[in-house]
């Protein structure tokens, strides 16, 4: 069966009207796994028996006349770092190997209510540290447009399975960019949504303080229809938001007609890729063209964002990962006593990203040194935050690119951690401010790379966001295009 | 020549909180169950898992701030404290650390001698507690263990942790610190304050300087002492050894010190140098809670009253001296029990019953006031029963000793055993005829002039209605007759 351009709401509006059955998809997409996943290496674990079993109780509801939930039949990949009951969640780490959490994060719940059918775990980098997926533990993910290439990173795996459509929804999570530059680096949209706005409940942290959940798709569409499933209040996340969800999809029309655009200077200086410039230059176009107008805004605190990042992140961090020791579950290294236990659990276990991360944030908390790293990071934060509030009363949204460049080869950063790092230059500053934050496909190079651009908008201004992505996608087209696979 | 030195004591006290359920998860706090079968993914840590603040420790713990009578922040925050062990399922303690729940309080210690001193109280917090380790093999110390088990189900239980400013100069200061602490908390209801089961625990930093020096001297930290008593003399040994070392010559060192019980010494347990590094960070998964003045004095309502101010209470209200104000203050139930057996009569009458006859009972049965078999209604009605005449005060010991006996009520009691004084004019006019009748000689005598002879009478008539006459009806009645 070929489904692979269907969107997830023609697939739940068909398996309502009973013109798809949710098995016969649900063996289709398992049949594209076994048929990708040799050469894409997105998935780390597939769920034949639960998304099977998943589908067949889709048709078995529509089949008694049950109410069918907002994503009923429809195929969703997630990153490997959100727990699911009883099903392997390694965070693409050798000390995860294997271990399978008791319990499911709170927005798989909400997926499983929703009527969605998950379909396995996708790659990322290990523990969410990295831009490339070259991070994993067990194997890099290879970009779907063009497999010399890297997916981005870290939800790299999820961004791959909706590129390659395996399936038409993918969540990952985001705390620097995770979730926006791997969607720009393959050509779909990826939405990171306000800190609060989806449970974390069920998210192995990285940066608790910056981590977000969100949803890949190509349409905002079927982002925003993913949106109202998984955000809202949970009582088991002090930190999210008591705020009403609205539904985003039926939220969609507005156009960019009157909206005041802010473009950042700062986020159009030195660095910027001339290809990823001049497809900004013509989005922008169309933008005017439909309606918007632009004004230049100034964050000036921009410079300081990868550094304040890196200290925050870190530190968090390394307090997160230190959980990893051996003693209840995962990987157990041998040693003669519970400081050697440790030490060969933790050498063996992590990755070198993931130990370079860990040292550099155990340093800036260290006695002596947190109040020139840690508490000074912060200080910068609340800067930063400052900056984007002025910014937004100047107006409605702010464009900026997503990454400074199209997708790099497999092995070209790897040996250069700090040009790494500056693929996130443009998505990080929206973490520390806790924004929501969309990146949407505007175009490809002459290589035939994608390309994304990025929409920043008030807190939990989600719905304007996705509005805003939904009136460009309706201009351009650019979300129908598909790699050839 | 040798100089006279001065102990510097200051205590941190960590306190369970009588919460049913633990600081961040549902799962119970019960002591006792079987190892690792009150946990959930919560408490044990597990990747992805979210801890979220019970209200009720937060309640709790305003309530022990102003149990304490401290400041109460306006905004407070929780603070990882990060460490690897075993007994830490995270490897960080989620604990506060520059903004905690309180600052700046006092607790009022009364020595034997009478003399009151105010000890401040630096910081109330709160945190949670770890887990509990079982070493198997040598010594059960980690350090040669053959194997360690681990039991989570402490893990998560909530504390306060309650720190004293080093005002404490004696021992007995130490002592009398832990028992007024132990009485407030208790009091409130914040806590059981069982040592046995590890809901109380304290540690002390001592130090000595020379008399009338101002600067402190360098302290040690003295820790693992299960007892209040072996907190007064793990005190007492630490100080003399700090004394007895700098009249050698020689200098104390800033370390930790474990208080070996059965030795009855201190010994090394690390030294500053290898102080953990515990990198505080503000806990990113709990919000900032902002204290609300409506919030605290909804606390504060629910605030029972304090020993202290229960016995100077007792003392003005009820008449009684400070000891016997002490002895029924001493737990609140025994303060409500007497409240409540001394509503609508003689307070002093109450108490006598109450801490003499009741008590003394109790205590050879091995019970306490509430396992009483004398409800306070019942002791209340029995002191009645005799303030208003019905009853002797002397038959009232033999009522009070069946009620005790059977848990009956004294009327019932009184019924049974046919015990009602006699106080009617009629039924006591022929009592004392008769006994006059009878006695022939000692009337004569009382009437020539021997007025030590109505006693005589007066006994033969208690003798006569079985001690159920009423002696002050008998008397007058006596005098009528017996006057010209
Ligand atoms: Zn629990």
């Amino acid at each position: 069966m070929e489904y692979s351009t269907l969107s997830a709401v023609d697939i739940r509006e068909r398996v309502v009207r009973g013109e798809l059955k949710a098995e016969d998809l649900c063996r289709a997409v398992l049949d594209r796994i076994r048929a990708l996943n040799p050469q894409l290496k997105i998935f780390l674990a597939v769920d034949e028996a639960g998304s099977l079993a998943a589908a067949r109780e889709v048709d078995r509801k529509r089949a008694a006349g049950e109410v069918l939930g907002p994503l009923a039949g429809v195929p969703i990949t997630l990153k490997d770092n959100l727990c699911t009951k009883n099903f392997s969640t390694t965070c693409a780490s050798k000390i995860l190997d294997g271990w399978k959490p008791p319990y499911n994060a709170t927005v798989v719940e909400r997926l499983k209510a929703a009527g969605a059918v998950l379909m396995g775990k996708a790659n990322m980098d290990e523990f969410a540290m990295g831009s490339s997926c070259e991070n994993s533990a067990f194997h890099p993910t290879f970009n779907p447009w063009n497999p010399a290439y890297v997916v981005g990173g870290s939800s790299g795996g999820s961004a791959a399975a909706v590129a390659a459509g395996i399936t038409p929804l993918a969540l990952g999570s985001d705390t620097g960019g995770s979730i926006r530059q791997p969607a720009a680096l393959c050509g779909v949209m990826g939405f990171k949504p306000t800190y609060g706005r989806v449970s974390r409940y069920g998210l192995m942290a990285f940066a608790s303080s910056l981590d977000q959940i969100g949803p890949f798709a190509y349409s905002a569409e079927d982002a925003a229809l993913l949106m109202s499933v998984i955000s809202g209040h949970d009582e088991r996340d002090s930190t999210s938001a008591e705020i009403d969800v609205p539904d985003y999809r039926a939220q969609l029309s507005g156009g960019l007609k009157g909206l005041k655009v802010g473009l950042p200077k700062e986020y159009y200086g030195e660095g910027l890729d001339p290809e990823v410039r001049a497809a900004l230059e013509t989005a922008k176009q169309v933008w005017r063209a439909a309606g918007a107008e632009f004004v230049e805004v100034s964050l000036p605190h921009t410079e300081y964002c990868l550094a304040a990042y890196y200290l925050v992140a870190t530190a968090e961090a390394s307090s997160n990962l230190a959980r990893y020791d051996g003693v209840q579950y995962g990987l157990r290294g041998e040693g003669g006593h519970l400081l050697a236990m440790y030490g060969a659990t933790r050498a063996q276990g992590f990755g070198p990203e993931v130990k370079r991360r860990i040292m550099l944030g155990t340093y800036a908390l260290s006695a002596g040194y947190y109040d020139a790293y840690y508490k000074k990071a912060l200080q910068v934060r609340t800067l930063i935050q400052r900056d984007f509030n002025a910014a937004l009363k100047q107006c409605d949204l702010i464009l900026t690119p997503t990454s400074p460049t199209p997708a790099f080869k497999l092995g070209e950063r790897m040996d250069d951690p700090l040009t790494m790092y500056l693929s996130d230059i443009y998505t990080i500053s929206v973490n520390l401010a806790g924004l929501p934050g969309l990146s949407v496909p505007c175009g490809f190079t002459s290589q035939g790379l994608p390309m994304g651009l990025q929409i920043i908008g008030p807190a939990f201004a989600e719905a304007k966001l996705l509005q805003a992505a939904h009136a460009y996608q309706a201009q351009t087209g650019w979300h129908k295009r598909r790699p050839v696979l | 020549m040798s100089i006279d030195y001065e102990i510097v004591v200051g205590l941190e006290v960590h306190v369970e909180l009588a919460t049913r359920s633990k600081i961040f998860c549902g799962c119970s706090t019960q002591f006792g169950a079987e190892p690792n079968t009150q946990v959930c993914p919560v408490c044990l840590g597990l990747p992805g898992t979210l801890p979220v603040l019970n209200r009720e420790v937060l309640n709790l713990a305003i309530r022990a701030a102003l149990a304490l009578n401290c400041e109460l922040a306006e905004h407070t925050k929780f603070d990882r404290k990060n460490y690897f062990y075993l007994d830490s399922p995270k490897a960080y303690q989620i604990s506060q650390f520059d903004m905690p729940l309180a600052k700046n309080g006092y607790l009022d210690i009364t020595s034997p001698n009478g003399a009151v001193r105010r000890i401040g109280i630096t910081r109330v917090h709160m945190e949670e507690d770890a887990g509990k380790l079982l070493h198997a093999g040598q010594g059960g110390q980690i350090g040669n263990a053959t194997s360690s088990l681990a039991d989570y189900n402490r893990t998560g239980v909530p504390l306060i942790e309650i720190v004293s400013e080093p005002d404490l100069r004696t021992p007995e200061e130490a002592y009398l610190y832990l028992t007024g602490l132990k009485e407030i908390l208790e009091f409130s209801k914040i806590s059981d304050c069982n040592m046995e089961e590890g809901s109380l625990r304290c540690d002390a930093n001592i130090s000595v300087r020379p008399l009338g020096q101002a600067a402190l001297g360098t302290k040690a930290e003295l820790k693992n002492m299960n007892s209040f008593k072996n907190v007064r003399a793990g005190v007492e040994y630490e100080a003399k050894r700090q004394i007895r070392l700098l009249n050698e010559g020689g200098r104390v060192v800033q370390e930790t010190r474990a208080w070996d019980a059965e030795k009855g010494v201190t010994r090394s347990m690390r030294s500053k140098e290898e102080a953990h590094d515990y990198r505080y960070f503000p806990e990113p998964d709990l919000p900032m809670i902002l204290l609300t003045a409506d919030m605290v004095e909804t606390v504060r309502e629910t605030l029972p009253e304090l020993p202290q101010a229960k016995r100077v209470r007792f003392q003005t209200q009820y008449g009684l001296n400070e000891y016997d104000a002490g002895v029924l203050t001493a737990t609140s139930e025994l303060a409500e029990y007497f409240e409540a057996a001394a509503m609508g009569t003689n307070p002093k009458a109450v108490c006598n019953w109450l801490t003499v006859e009741l008590l003394g009972r109790l205590n050879v049965e091995g019970k306490t006031i509430a396992e009483s078999p004398v409800k306070p209604g019942q002791l209340n009605a029995l002191v009645k029963l005799i303030e208003s005449g019905e009853l002797s005060g002397k038959l009232g010991k033999q009522v009070f000793a069946e009620m005790a006996e059977k848990g009956e009520a004294p009327q019932v009691v009184v019924k049974r055993l046919g015990l009602a004084q006699i106080s009617d004019v009629d039924s006591l006019k022929k009592i004392v005829m008769d006994v006059l009748a009878a006695n022939p000689g000692p009337v004569a005598e009382y009437r020539g002039g021997k007025a030590a002879t109505l006693g005589f009478l007066v006994g033969q008539i208690m003798k006569v209605s079985r001690g159920q006459a009423n002696p002050q009806k008998v008397n007058q009645l006596l005098r009528e007759e017996l006057e010209p």
